[in-house]
């Protein structure tokens, strides 16, 4: 009985400890990846069934309620411009000059054909606010060590149930990262890496999404300048943002 | 002899009228169920066909393996050079590329911002090439209920149920955004040039028709198309030639299981069409089958008593000294005549009342509400070739067999016994 007891009570510290260390590992690796606001130009190779294609764009983000993306090339996409505020989505069309505001099930859609949804797009919650995380393992990823962060949503509105990160234990980026749905059926799998040191903070510069989901093989989301803490206009995230 | 026999049955009225009554409303029933069931399978496979699944079906393998999803990434390319071996090689067969797409109609206010918006199912389709028989095989031109058929490129057709739903009429302006071959969000402009109804639940409830080019140029599809359907010559299924076709195409690229490899399918290949043709093939046959066979009996029953009926006839001929092969052979020749002529006369009304579902159709828009099965909402019956002579089957060899079993009974009969039976 005493042992039985003495059990339980290792059982239960351990587990407290290992939610603890969780949770402070996903706040370092939010100070890493997260912003007040930020500035950045970034190329999109998709790897489809048939052809590759490369879209460029920049974006302007401030905290995780507004962001605004403007697409760049190829012609197709040149002047399609995306606006978030809080949990609202516009898309601006040039061609057909129109406006329109994706919603319900649209969100599931792919942005541009890639392996990423409209859903990840607006999504930008800090992870210790939508999910609780415990340390499953540890595990060497291209000659670096990793923890295993398993997390499960504690809020209902999210668009992946739960996650396993693989977290660089040096520089607190994640290196790997599995999303499933509430069934356990793997969704979406991103590798991250080329993480430099930018504005004193580690960053990942080359993230590969691949939606399990979907044919081809993923697709390569490539920053090619970032800027954090910049002075960005107000009237970038208004509407009227979106025709000019 | 037949001149003799002819005049007699003109004469008696008992022998000729009521046989040839009964005779003439079988055949007619006959004639007329065939052409019925003929005209509503056929129907059935040939709105198929024309709306969606054509004689035969060109497409990609992996296109072919999720056709339900209509995967216009895995569409055809190079369509026009396709199309054109695809002439050279089946010189009798029409070919015409297809785009099928889904996607969000979207009706924009003065402003610019959504008013209405509904989901849609589109097919995009030759409309604006002079002469192009697309216009006519999906009737385009009696379908249409306001406005005017595509004549500009940009501009598209709507059933009348959505429009009325989305609140647009001809002349305005409405958005299409769906997702391009690559996967990007389409966002596309279109003038609405008029409305249709195309008579069927399904394709009624919201369909947007608009010409192949400009859904090539919404979807980016450049010269690429989703399917190249094929019409058969003489626009009606053959399920067995169809079939024919498909492997003298799908035998040229054997081992090649890659997922951009076109191949053909017949109707009969696609999705549940296959249980549909050979449902339609046996239940068609079935039910003629049945109901020749129940007229068979009818009419067969008719010439036995018509036989029995004159018993008391055969023995005062008998009695006479006339040949018992004689009065047989009279009765079969008698039997013949009425058959052929209540055959020919049943085979005329039945054509005629044919012909009247085949021109105006038996309406059954309101048990179709609701369906999601491509079925026409006006039933109407096909008139075919073998409707000419069928009728005679019951008609003309039901009623000689029945008076032929009947006769028999005249070789029984005892000459001896003869005026002992008339007296009764």
């Amino acid at each position: 009985m005493k042992n039985i007891l003495i059990l339980t009570a290792v059982t239960l510290l351990t587990s407290g400890l290992a939610g603890q260390n969780a949770e402070e590992i996903l706040k370092k690796v939010e100070s890493n990846v997260s912003s007040d606001n930020r500035i950045f130009e970034s190329t999109m190779i998709i790897h489809g069934t048939r052809t590759n294609r490369t879209i460029t764009a920049k974006t302007y983000s401030v905290g995780d309620k507004q962001s605004f993306t403007e697409y760049l090339s190829p012609a197709r996409e040149q002047g399609t411009k995306m606006l978030k505020l809080e949990n609202q989505l516009w898309i601006y069309s040039p061609s057909s000059d129109r406006t329109i505001q994706i919603s319900g099930h649209m969100l599931k859609q792919s942005v541009m054909g890639s392996d990423l949804s409209y859903e990840d797009m607006m999504d930008d919650r800090k992870l210790t606010e939508v999910y609780s995380a415990t340390v499953a393992g540890e595990e060497v990823i291209d000659g670096r060590n990793t923890w295993i962060l398993e997390l499960t949503a504690k809020v209902s509105d999210v668009a992946y149930y739960s996650r396993k990160m693989w977290i660089d234990t040096e520089r607190y980026v994640p290196l790997r990262e599995e999303l499933y749905a509430r069934s356990g059926q793997l969704l979406k799998r991103t590798t991250l890496s080329e993480v430099k040191m930018i504005d004193g903070r580690w960053f990942p510069t080359k993230i590969i999404y691949k939606d399990i989901l979907k044919q081809g093989d993923g697709t390569e989301f490539n920053i090619t300048s970032v800027k954090f803490n910049q002075s960005i206009p107000d009237y970038i995230f208004t509407k009227a943002a979106l025709k000019q | 002899m037949i001149k003799f026999l002819l005049k007699g049955l003109i004469r008696d009225k008992s022998r000729s009228r009521l046989p040839i009554i009964v005779v003439s409303i079988g055949v007619m029933l006959t004639v007329l169920m065939h052409a019925y069931i003929t005209g509503f399978m056929g129907d059935i496979i040939e709105t198929n066909a024309r709306f969606s699944h054509g004689h035969l079906k060109v497409m990609t393998r992996g296109y072919a393996d999720n056709m339900q999803q209509i995967p216009n990434d895995l569409a055809l390319v190079n369509v026009s050079s396709l199309t054109g071996e695809l002439n050279q090689q089946f010189p009798g067969v029409e070919w015409s590329p297809r785009i099928q797409f889904g996607g969000l109609i979207d009706a924009p206010d003065e402003n610019g911002e959504t008013r209405s918006q509904g989901p849609a199912m589109g097919i995009g389709l030759d409309l604006l090439t002079p002469g192009s028989p697309e216009i006519n095989r999906l009737n385009l031109e009696k379908s249409l209920v306001r406005g005017h058929l595509p004549a500009n490129q940009g501009e598209v057709l709507l059933s009348e149920v959505f429009s009325k739903k989305l609140n647009v009429n001809p002349g305005d302006r409405i958005t299409f955004i769906g997702s391009t071959m690559y996967g990007s969000m389409a966002i596309y402009n279109f003038i609405l040039s008029g409305t249709v109804s195309m008579g069927h639940e399904a394709l009624d409830r919201g369909t947007i028709i608009a010409d192949i080019e400009d859904v090539r140029l919404a979807l980016d599809m450049d010269n690429a198309a989703g399917e190249i359907l094929g019409f058969l010559e003489g626009g009606f299924y053959l399920d067995e030639i169809a079939v024919e076709e498909t492997e003298k195409f799908n035998s040229a690229n054997p081992g090649n299981t890659d997922d951009f490899t076109p191949v053909m399918n017949s109707l009969s290949q696609q999705g549940t069409m296959n249980t549909y043709v050979s449902m339609a093939k046996s239940w068609s046959a079935y039910i003629s089958l049945i109901f020749i066979f129940a007229m068979s009996l009818v009419l067969w029953n008719a010439g036995l008593l018509g036989g029995l009926r004159r018993y008391g006839e055969v023995g005062i001929r008998l009695a006479m000294g006339e040949e018992k092969d004689h009065i047989y052979r009279t009765m079969i020749y008698e039997s013949v005549m009425i058959g052929i002529a209540g055959s020919a006369i049943g085979t005329i009304f039945g054509l005629f009342f044919a012909w009247l579902i085949q021109r105006y159709g038996i309406d059954i828009s309101g048990i179709m509400k609701g369906s999601s099965i491509m079925m026409p909402t006006v039933i109407r019956a096909r008139i075919s070739p073998v409707d000419f002579y069928l009728g005679f089957i019951p008609g003309l060899f039901s009623t000689v067999i029945g008076t032929m079993l009947s006769g028999i009974g005249i070789y029984k009969r005892q000459t001896a016994r003869l005026f002992k039976e008339l007296e009764a």
